[in-house]
């Protein structure tokens, strides 16, 4: 099968077709340089993504408080991270970069605060 | 159950006119309207001129009611605290044809009863308004023609009448009139029913639905469309006097006419259609003005434009004013043909509708009480410094600005919503304070005023919409509460 | 009334009042006040919770509200004064005074030395560009969306149909899906992607949501509540094309349609605006046309990257600050910074040359995209500076530097253009 990706390396964000069969990459083309390969074989393989979302905060200045992913997060379970997060409640006091929930799915990601 | 002595049907400018002049009686008045707000439909989206009748078809009802409404408002507007300017109109012509035109539009004004027209040269119109086209002709100057704001117009009316014991049902939507031996005996309504003794069909767009209630209806009424642009305010080419095409065998022309806030609006045009609820502004329409207007005024351009909207002029078949008590059907009196000038003569409506109810045997018992005077919402953004520092002191609520684009408080948002006959939704608070007409079109203000109407009316932010049931802004809390 | 006085008022406490306020402080200046009308400091980024910030500055990759941070816990201990839920009313610069109320204090009457204007921008509206159909509950720009969503916790629809490619557009197409919505296209006029391409993999093919270039939206339906828009192929004069028109089913329209520069108390207080930037005209020093009025960020013209605006808004307020503290600078001569070939404009819009010897950085944006080109800053035909770049883009802000040892060549003007390159 054939998928192509925007590479982000760069500014000049070539399109990199990757052909492969099951997880075997057979072949990589499209790139004007070689960085391009390390990122379309992360994209293709195991693309994960930084997470950001609010949860509910209890008494505090505002009714949600925003939070992220202190790594980025296995692409496929983004949906079933925020379900999560959809019903997680935190209570004032709040502090920048605490742990709201930790190693969330067993991915070994935390989500922490990101607002003072 | 109370019997009502007169149930107005339709709280735009015309049935909130009616009903401030009958609470100077002891009567039980009761004003009803679909719609979540008063304000009508066409009184909500018109022009906001206060013609003079310079123009009306001499000889008719509709000429006598706006040529004696005009000279009203100064008193009125003062009485009801509404911005209101007698900047006057310039009848401008651009076209030789146009030209020719003139005399006899100025020997028309006189049959019509105003006087008070001066012919103008091109340079005369020039100097009264610098920015006329440099095309000009020649025009008619018509100094008692001015602006007023309509919403304020009436909710003024509105809030006066509740002051001096009218009642009002809105949301209420009336289904049949029922009568007994030939009079009028109840209202039926979607939450039901009410006694009474007269009924006013003041319904505008649905005067011919109301009408058919009672067998009276020998007439049809359409929406004819009229499409505008709202300017922004500080425009190098804004203009002073309201600038009047002369209506030629093919077509009526576009106007332009200052505001009494400050934002030119040009328009509109003039649509027969079928939908009494087409509200939509059309790409064809807008084109159509700008093209017509830059005969006038060869700067404006769409650029300019913070919005667009339309009004929808209910068009009686036949034309021309009908007020009158029905002879077969005892106690109904059907207000209809009323359109382009409804606001105008909403004034001079008034005390013609009570000779009529008078007339027909309603006692006129006049109101000892009777207060004329309302006083609007606080206009915080005129006071000085100091009474704006005196205001905050006594109330921190006025501390609080929430629209940045008008400069109107958290504290005049309240007075909105606890006012007889309050704010519940965005609009509302918009045709009573202006937020959302601003450049930023509510961007800025709204998410505040959503919370501060849910707070204050006591309900979830869910339920708060931008003008009724249906159109609610939010669809729920994104993450659950308590 | 409440009535005082500072060395530099601040007005906007976003990324631009925030770097300004503590670069004014570290020049040395005694009393300096942010004037903020939000219950908290931040800014735009309160709301702006995706990652994308700091990448230049802090080399960190980090969200909104942790970028904000970052200069927000310098402020207490720097001593520079803050007043929250205030909003700025009026400007007297002849007096060198402002007017601003709030609810504990009433009207405050706030004296200055310095004023740095950092009010940033509002978002452009459908009544703006005059989209034709009803007005439905539904419509919102994209900011006041996110408003809702990010600080407030709502949501505003179910499915959504977004106008225009720029970044806020698509990082709400994102924050949307991820909310349970449902996004089903994203319309833009131009032929090109406006925002960062990083996006548009990470906020659009991430969740397949289609992209229409050369597209806009010509109709909205729906009597109380949007139900659908209509969306159809432009040509090259942006014309919707006759026929090529189709429905979308949906509930919202999010508007992501250009932001505008917020000047409306810069005209009171007389400052000239630039009439392409909506800006103010400033020289190098972020000095408006107004003496001791300076400003920065997005008031001043709108910004991509708020690293950018730190650095810019770090130049206003040493500046600021220094002029507060009595520092005169007599220009010897004015350069004219003028937009070249394939140039829309540039800031600052003027070069004052005066005793004082340090690189000084232009702003420009490129009128089209391109690839392999050079850029050129030149003046009396010579070459001052000259950069290559392999792609820009109107929606991507250049910035090159003139050395200090070059603003001697400066004339009255210097001109500031892109090139192809020869191959």
């Amino acid at each position: 099968m054939q998928k192509t990706f925007t590479c982000l390396i760069c500014p000049v964000g070539c399109e990199i077709t990757v052909t492969a069969t099951g997880d075997t990459i057979e072949r990589i083309e499209g790139h004007e340089c070689k960085r391009g390969i390390p990122y379309v074989t992360d994209e293709f393989l195991n693309p994960k993504r930084i997470l950001t979302t609010t949860v509910k905060a209890d008494g505090a200045q505002f009714p949600v408080v925003s939070v992220r992913s202190d790594k980025p997060l296995p692409k496929n379970k983004i949906f079933d991270c925020m379900e999560v997060l959809k019903k997680t409640r935190i209570k004032a006091p709040i502090t920048m970069g605490q742990v709201v929930v930790e190693d969330i799915l067993d991915t070994g990601v935390n989500i922490i605060v990101t607002r003072c | 159950m109370e019997i009502m002595d007169v149930v107005i049907i339709g709280a735009g400018a015309v049935g909130t006119a009616i009903a401030r002049e009958l609470s100077k009686y002891e009567l039980n008045v009761l004003v009803v309207d679909k719609n979540e707000d008063v304000g009508g439909d066409a009184s909500k989206s018109n022009s906001g001129i206060i013609h003079t009748g310079y123009d009306a078809t001499p000889g008719t009802l509709e000429s006598r009611l706006v040529v004696a409404a005009n000279p009203m408002y100064d008193k009125l507007a003062r009485e009801l605290d509404v911005p209101f300017t007698r900047c006057g109109a310039i009848l401008t012509a651009v076209s030789q044809e146009e030209y020719e035109l003139l005399p006899e539009l100025f020997r028309k004004s006189h049959e019509n009863g105003v006087y008070d027209v001066e012919m103008l040269t091109a340079e005369q119109a020039k100097s009264l308004e610098p920015q006329i086209s440099p095309e000009v002709k020649g025009g008619i100057y018509i100094p008692r023609e001015g602006i007023i704001d309509p919403f304020t117009l009436v909710v003024a009316y509105a809030e006066n009448a509740a002051m001096n014991g009218v009642k009002f049902m809105l949301s209420t939507k009336v289904i049949d009139i029922h009568l007994e031996d030939g009079r009028v005996s109840r209202v039926v309504t979607d939450i039901g029913e009410i006694l009474t003794r007269f009924v006013i069909n003041a319904a505008g767009l649905y005067t011919d639905e109301i009408a058919k209630m009672v067998n009276q209806c020998d007439f049809t009424v359409h929406p004819r469309k009229g499409q505008f642009y709202i300017m922004e305010k500080d425009i190098p080419y804004n203009i002073e006097k309201i600038l009047l095409p002369v209506p030629t065998k093919h077509s009526k022309g576009k106007l332009a006419s200052p505001t009494v806030h400050g934002n030119m609006l040009i328009g509109p045009t003039a649509e027969d259609l079928e939908d009494k609820e087409d509200y939509a502004v059309t790409a064809e329409g807008l084109e159509e003005i700008i093209e017509s207007v830059r005969r006038l005024l060869p700067a404006a351009s769409p650029k300019d434009s913070i919005t667009q909207y339309c009004g929808l002029r209910p068009t009686k078949t036949p034309e021309g004013y009908k007020i009158e008590a029905s002879e077969e059907v005892q106690g109904y009196i059907g207000v209809t043909g009323v359109r382009s000038t409804g606001v105008t003569a909403s004034a001079s409506i008034a005390g013609y509708v009570v000779d009529i109810l008078a007339d027909e045997g309603l006692e006129l018992k006049p109101k000892v009480s009777f207060e004329p005077y309302r006083i609007g919402i606080t206009k915080f953004n005129e006071l000085s410094w100091k009474e704006k520092d005196e205001l905050i002191r006594q109330n921190p609520f006025y501390g609080h600005v929430v629209c940045r684009c008008e400069t109107v408080t958290e504290g005049q948002i309240i007075e909105a919503i606890q006012r007889p006959i309050g704010a519940r939704s965005l609009d509302a608070i918009k045709r009573r304070l202006r937020p959302g007409t601003g450049r930023c079109q509510g961007g800025f203000c709204s998410p505040r005023i959503v919370e501060i109407l849910a707070r204050e009316l006591n309900v979830p932010a869910e339920t708060i919409t931008k003008h009724r049931k249906g159109s609610e802004i939010l669809t729920g809390p994104n993450r659950l509460g308590d | 009334m409440f009535e005082t006085n500072y060395d530099v008022v601040i007005i906007g406490a976003g990324p631009a009042g925030l770097a300004a306020a503590i670069e004014a402080k570290k020049v040395g200046t005694k009393k300096v006040l942010l004037v903020e009308r939000d219950h908290a400091l931040g800014g735009i980024l309160q709301q702006c919770i995706h990652p994308g910030f700091g990448l230049h500055i802090f080399d960190e990759e980090l969200t909104g509200p942790e970028y904000a941070y970052r200069f927000i816990e310098q402020i207490k201990p720097l001593g520079i004064d803050v007043l929250l839920n205030t909003m700025v009313l009026d400007i007297h610069s002849d007096d060198k005074r402002l007017y601003a109320v709030n609810r504990e204090r009433g009207v405050c009457n706030i004296g200055y030395k310095s004023l740095v204007l950092a009010m940033g921008c509002r978002e452009r509206t459908r009544g703006a560009i005059a989209i034709p159909g009803t007005r439905p509950a539904g419509i919102f720009t994209a900011g006041t969306a996110q408003r809702y969503i990010n600080m407030q916790g709502y949501m505003v629809g179910r499915e959504f149909v977004i106008l225009g490619s720029g970044d806020i557009g698509m990082i709400m197409a994102r924050r949307l899906t991820l909310e349970g919505a449902k996004v089903k296209a994203v319309v833009e006029i131009m032929p090109y992607l406006t925002g960062l391409t990083r996006n548009k993999v990470q906020c659009l093919d991430d969740f397949n949501i289609p992209l229409y270039l050369k597209h806009t939206i010509t109709d909205i339906k729906g009597k109380d509540r949007v139900e659908k828009v209509t969306v159809s192929q432009v040509d090259d004069n942006f014309n919707p094309i006759k026929g090529t028109e189709w429905e979308i089913d949906c509930d919202t329209l999010l508007l992501s349609v250009g932001l505008i520069p917020e000047n409306e108390l810069s005209k009171k207080a007389q400052v000239k605006l630039s009439p392409i930037t909506l800006g103010p005209i400033v020289s190098q020093r972020m000095e408006t046309n107004v003496k001791n009025i300076f400003a920065c960020g997005n008031v001043l013209h709108v910004n991509d990257l708020a690293d950018n605006v730190t650095v810019e808004s770090q130049i206003a307020g040493m500046y600021a600050g220094l002029n507060a503290l009595g520092k005169e600078y007599k220009p010897r001569k004015i350069t004219e910074c003028i937009p070249g070939e394939g140039i829309r404009y540039i800031v600052p819009q003027k070069i004052e040359v005066t005793d004082e010897v340090q690189d000084i950085s232009l702003y420009f944006r490129v009128k089209e995209p391109a690839r392999n080109v050079t850029l050129e800053i030149s003046s009396k035909g010579e070459t001052i500076a000259r950069a290559r770049r392999q792609k820009i883009n109107p929606g991507e802000m250049e910035k090159m530097k003139i050395k200090a040892d070059a603003i001697d060549k400066l004339g009255d003007e210097l001109i500031v253009s892109v090139a192809e390159v020869k191959s």
